[in-house]
């Protein structure tokens, strides 16, 4: 459809599409103007007359320049929130520790035994380092805590916590109980009906009052128990949706061979199940990850929030909110980008058996 | 696949349903007073603010200095012997109430303002006001605005979930003149939009626009506080209700301070006064006179000690809003009252 | 039957009555325990509190709402408001989305490749960080409230916000009868209607942000078209243009519109968001009537009521939507 040969490669095709027919010339000049143009003005500002500095004379003297010594002054306070300064090592090694095993499990190769250990493992490293009061450590409250840390830690814990849960809603509301099916179908209509914003409220103002003054659980806990009662709605119908792909006679064939009710479930129904909603659940887990940043609204300062602490208070500084706001954008794109490609290509991968 | 399996097949599902709700329904025991959980925890848990500077506010290394600081630091004083054992919870004005409510903290000495809803339908007490407040209008200086009269049509920001925003309200309504008001969830992102020119007026209270524009505003010259006081801002510290032991010490450890600068005694001065003083009212308060600390349950030294570790009602507005702050506030109407302030000691004998 | 089956039966019977009292018996049991706590500790509930005085304005929305009048006017206007934004947001929305997804499959691969950039990187930033940025650029750099400039006549910019012309009622008469032009005053642009830069921020944030799910929505429907129909289209001598509209477009929305409802619903939740910028849409005017009289269970409850009403609502309409689109005998 583009008028080059089929057999052509892209410069070819590309040429033809861009350039084919007079119209698309035209559009394609216009377009190239309008993109030429936007690109330089992008990079005079962002680049050429830029401040590198973290000098905030020189960044007001500059008047058609970014400002990137604000994120070389403040990127501290921008990625750790108001962890102690000093202690700032310890939630390094923290999201270190996390994106390696995250890393790992990325690797088809190694969904083994050993991977849930593991994980129990970096998420107990995580805690510790972060908590302190352990080996030597320093105690920092949650309400320290702060940042890429509690973006990450968020996000990995709410989604571990609330696999299990989404895991019995789906089987719940595919069950043949009546019963199961409408308590499954009410708590997920329930739950995916209301805002975030709204349970976060609630598990933060709510919570407290459902246990008598003695048995505190912290911010953290709360904010974390919300988004996992929250997350989890969204997952069970994901896994309802696999659960329902997988061919009746897969679990037929599996009962007939002898295997008990619960073992067809977990050795053949759920692997195949989840292996089909790939796509969908790492969606959800970029979609989780985004949602951490709604936690500034109840008070915790993951990386939206510590953005606001590192700047607002600073008058020398807070002109430049522009480019801190575009750093913190890049970190989210970073990860939530890498996140979607790395959905693309399991997905090829996962599918590439089955073809 | 026959009926029997078929029954099996949601065996987890009800196991687990039945399990998580044993353990919801394990609740523990209803705790115990205030002042023993103080005392075995080892800390005054203190709800703050986020960082209103002369109230409390952290430096950069996380230590904080404040008025509402300085009333945690002496009641630890008080009751646990030094004023360093004070936990320090910042709160945002939505999380105040309930944090209280929910027994995380012990006081909220959060410059919350006492007045009739507050106290009759949250279950708290309010205790000792500890500053005389206003609310008033920041406005920037190229608006041509001397009085807060000439704000008819302009823009305010303020901060929603405060009493400035319902202050503003009855004032444009009593007043005839009608403002719109944009209202921010956060202090910050409320005075971040006045800063930005979104609005023309800022307001809240007279004190933290003090602050506001001495830290906040690149250049404070810029920036005029309006003379006129919309509202009565007293403010005070709050504990919940049920505990009438607390709600008594956390009373009377900052009326020692101001009845302390009432009758001469100051940080400097105390140890001396100690041992040398003749005039009974110094006496009680020093502990070298009558028991009073046993009736509140602490020793004869908790006022003693509240006064050593901060000093009088007069230095503690010094150090943190006086002239010599980054506030600036002159003292008005928190001086003492036979001095022409409102500040008055209930008696301590 | 089998005796075992009949036991089997029952026995199942009564295990699903003891999990159905177990929940509503433990539900309960919360719900009064903590009415039980809120009442030892002297606070007040009910919701006896909406019929009272609210205490503080709504600055912007089409219900007139001030201080004197009640808490259950102040949720109306916040719903209004939240109606307001998401109305106008979805309609972008889709409309831009559309656009986006068609040309994520143009014979054009600069308009692909722009296409394609526009939806990763909206897709993989969060809303709240794209509104707080809109919401900053628009009160950056946006003409000073005293000094607005006037665009076309009558529609003035300004920090205060878009102002427009708007016909006004007289006092007595039903319709309208004249055009409230606005005007420069002294402090803002006043009279007319105004779009405060919250509300600008918000639909904005929100339309821009949906926009890019919404073309990849469109793309896989599109996509999901088998290639057969576009070649007998093309064939039969219909243009690209023809080609979509009549013969692919319809036959994508199968595909499009399950998934579009489920964007539809994110986007009424998504907004809001808008408390974080100041713009007082339902949740914004439930946390300050929350702050104001200590009623969380009761503020957070019709927040949730309120929502969900609105899910229900448009998932019933895109459902019937549906039903109305879908193959016959297919289903």
């Amino acid at each position: 459809m583009s008028g080059a040969p089929p057999s052509a490669g892209w410069p070819q095709r590309w040429a033809a599409e861009l350039f084919g027919t007079p119209g698309r010339a035209v559009a394609s000049v216009l377009l190239l103007a309008a993109i030429g143009w936007a690109a330089l003005h992008a990079f005079d500002w962002a680049v050429w007359h830029a401040v590198f500095r973290a000098d905030a004379e020189a960044c007001r003297a500059v008047r058609h320049g970014a400002c990137w010594g604000v994120v070389a002054e403040k990127w501290r306070p921008m990625l750790f929130g108001r962890y102690p300064y000093e202690d700032q090592w310890r939630p390094a090694i923290a999201v270190a520790v996390l994106s390696a095993v995250t890393l790992l499990s990325a690797w088809p190769r190694s969904w083994r035994w050993w991977l849930l250990p593991l994980w129990a493992v970096a998420l107990a490293l995580f805690v510790g380092l972060m908590r302190g009061g352990v080996g030597g450590l320093a105690y920092v409250p949650t309400s320290r805590w702060g940042g890429l840390p509690l973006t990450i830690g968020l996000a990995v814990v709410g989604l571990a916590l609330a696999f299990p849960l989404a895991l019995l809603l789906a089987l719940g509301r595919r069950s043949q109980w009546p019963a199961a099916r409408a308590l499954a179908a009410t708590y997920i209509e329930l739950v995916r009906g209301v805002p975030l914003i709204s349970v976060l409220f609630m598990a933060s103002f709510l919570l407290p009052l459902l246990w008598p003054a003695g048995w505190q659980p912290d911010v953290l806990v709360r904010v974390l128990a919300g988004l996992s009662l929250f997350v989890a709605a969204y997952l069970a119908e994901i896994i309802r949706g696999g659960l329902q792909a997988v061919p009746r006679g897969q679990t037929d064939a599996a009962m007939a061979l002898g295997f008990g009710r619960w073992p067809v479930q977990r050795d053949v129904v759920l692997p195949q199940a989840l292996r089909l909603v790939v796509p969908a659940l790492t969606n959800n887990v970029v979609g989780t990850l985004k949602d951490t940043s709604l936690v500034t609204v109840v008070g915790l300062f993951e990386l939206t929030g510590a953005l606001g602490l590192a700047l607002g208070g600073d008058p020398t500084w807070r002109p430049f909110y522009l480019e801190g706001y575009l750093f913190l954008a890049l970190v989210y794109w970073v990860m939530c980008f890498g996140l979607s490609r790395y959905s693309a290509w399991l997905e090829r991968r996962l599918a590439a058996g089955t073809r | 696949m026959n009926r029997s399996s078929r029954r099996l097949a949601s065996r987890p599902l009800w196991a687990a349903l039945f399990a998580t709700l044993a353990l919801a329904t394990a609740a523990p025991a209803f705790a115990g007073k205030v002042l023993d959980a103080v005392k075995q925890r080892g800390s005054v848990k203190c709800g703050v603010t986020n960082g209103v500077a002369g109230f409390s506010a952290p430096d950069t290394q996380g230590n904080w200095s404040g008025l509402d600081v300085d009333t945690c630091r002496a009641i630890a004083a008080a009751v646990l012997g030094d004023a360093k054992k004070v936990e320090f919870v910042p709160l945002n004005s939505q999380q105040r109430f309930s944090a209280l409510q929910a027994g995380e903290i012990d006081i909220l000495a959060r410059n919350t303002t006492w007045n009739l809803t507050r106290d009759a339908s949250l279950g708290f007490h309010f205790t000792t006001i500890n500053y005389y407040d206003g609310q008033g209008f920041l406005v920037p200086k190229k608006i041509k605005v001397t009085s807060a009269k000439q704000l008819k049509g302009a823009t305010i920001c303020t901060q929603s979930g405060t009493t400035n925003e319902k202050n503003v309200a009855d004032w444009s309504k009593a007043q005839g003149i009608a403002v719109k008001t944009v209202v921010f969830e956060s202090f910050e992102a409320s005075f971040k939009a006045f800063f930005a020119g979104r609005c023309q007026a800022f307001t809240t209270d007279a004190s933290a626009l003090a602050g506001l524009r001495n830290k906040e505003a690149a250049n404070p010259d810029d920036y005029l506080i309006l003379p006129e006081l919309i509202s009565k801002e007293p403010l005070a510290p709050l504990v919940r209700r049920g505990d009438d032991e607390w709600f008594a010490i956390v009373k009377w450890v900052p009326n020692a301070l101001i009845e302390a600068e009432e009758v001469g005694i100051t940080q400097a001065n105390i140890d001396q006064l100690k041992g040398s003083s003749k005039d009974p009212a110094q006496q009680r308060l020093v502990g070298a006179g009558d028991d009073l600390g046993k009736l509140l349950g602490l020793d004869k030294d908790w006022s003693y000690r509240a006064i050593k570790a901060v000093g009088n009602h007069g230095e503690v507005f010094e150090r943190n809003v006086g002239p010599k702050s980054v506030l600036k506030l002159p003292r008005g109407v928190n001086n003492l009252w036979n001095k022409g302030g409102l500040l008055y000691a209930l008696p301590v004998r | 039957m089998a005796p075992s089956a009949v036991r089997s039966r029952a026995l199942g019977v009564a295990l699903q009555v003891a999990l159905v009292a177990a929940v509503v018996g433990g539900a309960f049991w919360l719900v009064t325990h903590a009415l039980e706590v809120l009442r030892a500790r002297g606070v007040r509930s009910g919701f006896d509190f909406l019929l009272q005085s609210a205490g503080f304005d709504i600055s912007e929305g089409w219900l007139d709402f001030d201080s004197g009048q009640p808490f259950w006017r102040a949720f109306l206007a916040g719903l209004i408001n939240t109606v307001r934004a998401a109305v106008p947001a979805a309609l972008i929305a889709v409309a831009f989305g559309t656009l986006l997804g068609i040309g994520r499959l143009a014979p054009h691969a600069l308009l692909r490749g722009l296409c394609a950039v526009y939806v990763d990187t909206v897709r993989n930033v969060p809303l709240l960080v794209q509104m707080l940025m809109l919401y900053f650029a628009l009160t950056q750099l946006l003409p000073d409230s005293m000094a607005a400039i006037e665009l076309l006549p009558g529609v003035w910019l300004s920090k205060g916000g878009l102002a427009m012309p708007w016909p006004m009622r007289e006092a007595g008469d039903f319709w309208p009868s004249r055009l409230d032009r606005p005007e420069q005053g002294g402090f803002n642009v006043t009279g007319g209607a105004v779009l405060s830069p919250e509300y600008l921020a918000v639909v904005g944030a929100l339309a821009l942000y949906t926009a890019a799910f919404v073309a990849e929505i469109v793309r896989a429907g599109i996509a999901s078209v088998s290639t057969g129909q576009k070649l007998a289209a093309q064939a039969l001598g219909l243009g690209p243009g023809q080609q979509l509209r009549i013969v692919v477009l319809p036959q994508a929305l199968r595909v499009i519109v399950p998934s579009l409802t489920n964007q539809l619903l994110s986007l009424t939740k998504n907004s809001s968001l808008a408390v974080a910028v100041g713009y007082p849409e339902l949740v914004s005017v439930a946390n300050t009537s929350l702050n104001a009289t200590g009623r969380a269970f009761e503020c957070i409850a019709v927040v949730m009521a309120v929502y969900l009403i609105l899910s229900l609502a448009i998932s019933s309409a895109m459902n019937f939507y549906n039903a109305r689109v879908a193959l016959r005998g297919w289903q």
